[in-house]
């Protein structure tokens, strides 16, 4: 019985501790694996295609989705919701290969973190500057609501969130078409397509 | 003089217009938040965006390019004197934000730049250990006292700003700005419109050009470039104005609950 009890507790350890992963360890272990592509003798566009490989592991890119579209989100059905979702990753996923990928061999250094909550935390770090360019901060906003699989949300980048210009951009491109999200459905596939 | 009395009277009424908007119950004040800032002159904002851009692509990349290709020493002497210059006008500004102790830092800087860093060319001051140099402008000034920033605006050649951000600019040359002072009214023969002119266009392009690259990555990954440009400019005034030198969470996310409520779907 007394065995029986310490192979349950043993279990019951693994199942809440050894799989949770902390926050600065994740971004460090996801930044190493974008350097790891980045640095590799290969094409710009093989270059995207293992990022997009890593964005998919580690961005929550429906949770990303939804805030892109603000307000409305609320007012979509579920085959404009699953049309959006389609075109939304497609969009992502090309956007953030790109901007890293014109990148060669970053060095970017975890420093700190801030526990906002159960569900965010806040990496901060530094991509190390070279001759060519100045030292840049980049803060992840972490979401741990799953200890054992955390996911990026936001990049603040100098003090600027890219998940708010991105919602911010798809509600100009909403209100410059009286709130038409066909006209957003068309944006994002020419982006994808271009 | 009649005409800067026209345009200041003008701006201070649009100024009052736009801080006092934020009692109509459309705009969200609440403290530590930030206001949703309008973008009442749409159309216009973007034909001047566009206009912009085409002198970009047209003068101001080729010169920035250009710009890149001096040798280092010149880059950097340069970035480092319009940087000496910008004490000018950030130090009456931290009097005017009650910060004395960084006035009397930025004025100690200004004499050892100018002197021992042969006129600004070498930060000699940053080598001595002095603290980070942040910018400051009347434009943050009037948001540290509370004024709101009022519409978005777009202004031909110098780009994005909002009312108060443009009042700001316009006290630099009602007697704001110390160098424009010496250069334009000083009655010497050193200095003249022409090299306060100049000052400022080398510093513009100095600007271009540390950010030719993030410039045109930004453009090729936008959907509305537009729209990109001006969110990030009223991020960047929020954080400068509150002198956040890392995004805070409740400045960042003015509508958490977007999170929340995805959260809890």
């Amino acid at each position: 019985m007394k065995k029986f009890l310490i192979i349950i507790l043993f279990f019951n350890l693994i199942y809440t501790h050894t799989y949770s992963i902390e926050p600065e360890v994740f971004v460090q272990s996801t930044v190493n694996k974008a350097s790891q592509v980045l640095s590799k003798s290969i094409s710009k566009e093989e270059k995207m295609n293992g990022l997009k490989i890593i964005a998919k592991e580690t961005v929550d890119i429906t949770g990303i989705g939804f805030y892109s579209l603000g307000s409305t989100r609320k007012n979509l059905d579920d085959t404009q919701k699953r049309i959006y979702f389609d075109l939304f990753e497609n969009y992502f996923l090309k956007s953030f290969s790109s901007r890293l990928a014109e990148y060669t061999n970053p060095k970017i250094e975890v420093q700190s973190k801030k526990i906002l909550n159960k569900n965010y935390t806040i990496v901060n770090s530094v991509l190390v500057g070279t001759s060519e360019r100045p030292e840049v901060k980049i803060d992840w906003r972490i979401y741990t609501k799953k200890p054992d699989n955390p996911l990026i949300r936001d990049l603040i980048i100098e003090g600027l969130s890219l998940a708010r210009t991105q919602k911010e951009e798809f509600a100009s491109i909403l209100n410059s078409n009286d709130g038409d999200i066909k006209a957003l459905f068309k944006t994002l596939e020419n982006f994808t397509k271009n | 003089m009649f005409r800067k009395l026209t345009i200041t009277i003008i701006y201070i009424f649009l100024l009052a217009f736009h801080a006092n908007a934020g009692s109509d119950g459309e705009l969200v004040l609440k403290k530590d938040q930030p206001e949703k800032i309008k973008d009442c002159f749409e159309n216009l904002n973007r034909a001047t965006f566009a206009f912009n851009q085409g002198l970009d692509k047209a003068l101001i990349k080729p010169i920035a390019k250009g710009y890149k290709n001096l040798p280092d020493p010149i880059q950097k002497g340069t970035s480092n004197a319009a940087r000496n210059l910008s004490n000018l006008i950030t130090i009456p500004n931290n009097i005017l934000q009650g910060d004395i102790k960084t006035a009397i830092i930025n004025t100690g800087r200004l004499v050892v730049n100018t002197t021992a860093g042969l006129l600004g060319t070498i930060d000699v001051a940053n080598k001595m250990g002095f603290p980070k140099y942040e910018k400051e402008d009347y434009g943050q000034t009037l948001g540290v006292w509370g004024v709101g920033p009022g519409c978005y605006l777009v202004l031909p050649v110098f780009g994005p700003s909002t009312i108060r951000d443009t009042a700001g600019s316009f006290v630099n040359v009602m007697g704001g700005d110390p160098g424009y002072n010496v250069s334009v009214h000083g009655n010497n023969e050193f200095l003249g419109e022409g090299v306060f002119i100049a000052s400022k266009a080398l510093s513009g392009i100095d600007f271009r050009s540390n950010n030719l690259d993030s410039f045109d990555n930004l453009e090729k990954n936008s959907i509305d470039f537009y729209a990109s440009l001006r969110s990030l400019y009223l991020q960047d005034r929020e954080n400068k104005i509150k002198n956040n030198q890392r995004g805070r969470i409740q400045v960042i996310y003015e509508d958490e609950e977007d999170w929340e409520e995805i959260d809890n779907k």
